[in-house]
């Protein structure tokens, strides 16, 4: 499913962000990806969507060789792949439905078929009342809601999150969390980097540790482990 | 791609010119002003080349027969200067016409002259190549039964000198005004491109391919072109009617005349509206590159 074997990234800086990480992640896995700052979770992550390129290594995505893909390529990787950021990277002049609608929009889906997939997604995410409004007038967690809706449109196979919940207070992140639960529960594989360590010692599933660009600690119903 | 892809692309594209008001009418000015410049240049420029083709074509050598060349003798002279290169045509007129022509230009008192006639037989030759003209007198002047071979010497190599530098001068700015023009348009297109910075991104992220992304903006550059071009284009027109009703009378029987209105305009025009199309989708083509990466 996705499968990394000896990758190494070094930045144009001289950092080197991952340093020889093999790891292989099964359809259908909820994994956390834990570690401190810097440690290489953001690159780890970037890797999987091509956001950024490994430096050596190779690296598996539903069968697509990433280190042989051609950048005209990439797009139709991203179709397979949601991706979930901190800072939810709505359109602000956008209202819900559009922002949702964007992502079947972009990939030249049949107009017919956009509107019921959005209204369906929606309802999903519970948003199903508030299509008309604008990112602004919504929480903190109804924009991720709507962000969340937007990655699993295309109904990728791999959902990919960094800190979900790293802008939201503990209530809404648990709910939150619950949506990317029932998302997993429909066989999506779900790979989220968080410090959230409440989530992870609660929500038991296999917990993936990198520090120094390398994997330190790899348990299926692991905890978060670091201490503050 | 399918056709309600390009139907978005299309409603994006307006949308945007919309949304972005003041990016939009600073984009639209740059074009106008600096193609309502290169449009007065082009047509200053226009009508200097076409006085300079009429001064050039209205230059011709003069050929003064030899007295003693007989009808033959001048029937080879013509038939040698024909078959030179680079001659275009050939023009003979006897002494007799030649009188008459002064005595038109001069007055009936010269027709005295018409007992005993001290002109010359005359032929008069255009070279193909106006600027040729110093070398074809020279190749003439050697020939047999030439008397004299006259062709404004000195005066036509400095107005050759003055017509080539300032059509030199004109095409270097021209150039250098469209440039100026490319790069202001592009570095608007850069502003809005980057105050949509995000939107890109996100496009990228959710698996958009390139020219879906680049497509809008390109048409975006577009109808700024277009948009500033329509200004210009309606300036030059308007003044240029007035220009010619005003200054073409005065010409009349002149050797050199400024171009008609028609299809002059409409050239002008058409190549404005083209810069302003092509200055924007470059423009903007080479902005929206650079965002790509993501």
């Amino acid at each position: 499913m996705i499968e990394m074997k000896n990758v190494y990234k070094k930045y144009p800086n001289g950092v080197v962000a991952i340093n020889g990480l093999n790891i292989k992640i099964n359809q259908g896995e909820f994994v956390y990806i834990v570690g401190p700052s810097g440690a290489g979770k953001s690159t780890f992550i970037k890797m999987m969507y091509r956001e950024e390129k490994a430096t050596s290594g190779e690296i598996f995505v539903n069968g697509m060789n990433l280190s042989t893909l051609k950048n005209k390529e990439v797009p139709y990787l991203r179709r397979q792949i949601g991706v979930v950021f901190q800072d939810f990277k709505l359109l602000p002049r956008l209202n819900v439905y559009e922002n949702v609608a964007f992502a079947l929009e972009v990939i030249e889906e049949n107009p017919s078929k956009i509107r019921k997939r959005v209204m369906d997604v929606l309802d999903l995410v519970g948003l199903k009342s508030k299509v008309r409004m604008f990112p602004d007038e919504l929480s903190g967690g109804e924009q991720q809601r709507v962000s969340i809706a937007r990655s699993i449109i295309n109904v990728p196979k791999v959902v990919i999150a960094d800190e979900p919940t790293g802008n939201l207070d503990p209530d809404t992140s648990w709910e939150i969390m619950k949506l990317f639960e029932e998302i997993n529960a429909r066989g999506t594989t779900i790979i989220m980097a968080t410090h959230n360590r409440e989530i992870v010692n609660n929500m038991r599933r296999r917990v993936i540790a990198i520090e120094g660009g390398l994997i330190v600690r790899d348990e299926h119903g692991g905890d978060y482990g670091y201490e503050i | 791609m399918k056709s309600s892809t390009v139907g978005r692309h299309i409603r994006e594209s307006v949308k945007s010119i919309g949304r972005n008001g003041w990016m939009t009418f600073a984009s639209v000015s740059a074009v106008t002003v600096t193609l309502l410049l290169v449009g007065v240049f082009m047509v200053i420029m226009m009508n200097l080349n076409k006085v300079a083709d009429d001064l050039e074509n209205d230059v011709e050598i003069k050929v003064l027969i030899d007295l003693q060349a007989d009808a033959t003798a001048e029937e080879t002279l013509q038939q040698q200067i024909k078959g030179m290169p680079g001659v275009e045509s050939i023009k003979y007129s006897s002494k007799e016409h030649e009188l008459n022509g002064l005595i038109k230009d001069f007055g009936d008192d010269l027709s005295l002259f018409k007992q005993s006639n001290p002109l010359r037989n005359v032929l008069y030759v255009k070279a193909e190549n106006p600027q040729q003209t110093a070398k074809v007198a020279k190749k003439i002047d050697a020939l047999d039964n030439t008397y004299e071979v006259l062709y404004g010497k000195g005066k036509i190599e400095k107005l050759f000198h003055f017509l080539n530098v300032s059509r030199n001068v004109g095409i270097v700015l021209i150039i250098a005004l469209l440039l100026t023009a490319t790069f202001l348009i592009s570095n608007t297109i850069k502003i809005t491109i980057t105050a949509r910075r995000k939107e890109i991104e996100i496009m990228k992220l959710v698996g958009a391919t390139n020219w879906f992304v680049r497509i809008p903006f390109v048409l975006e550059g577009m109808w700024l072109g277009l948009l500033g071009s329509i200004i210009p284009m309606t300036a030059v027109s308007i003044l240029y009617a007035q220009l010619h009703k005003a200054v073409a009378p005065r010409l009349q029987g002149e050797i050199f005349q400024i171009l008609d209105v028609m299809p002059f305009i409409f050239e002008i025009d058409l190549l404005i509206l083209l810069m302003g199309v092509v200055i924007g989708v470059w423009g903007s083509f080479m902005s929206v590159r650079k965002f790509l990466k993501v």
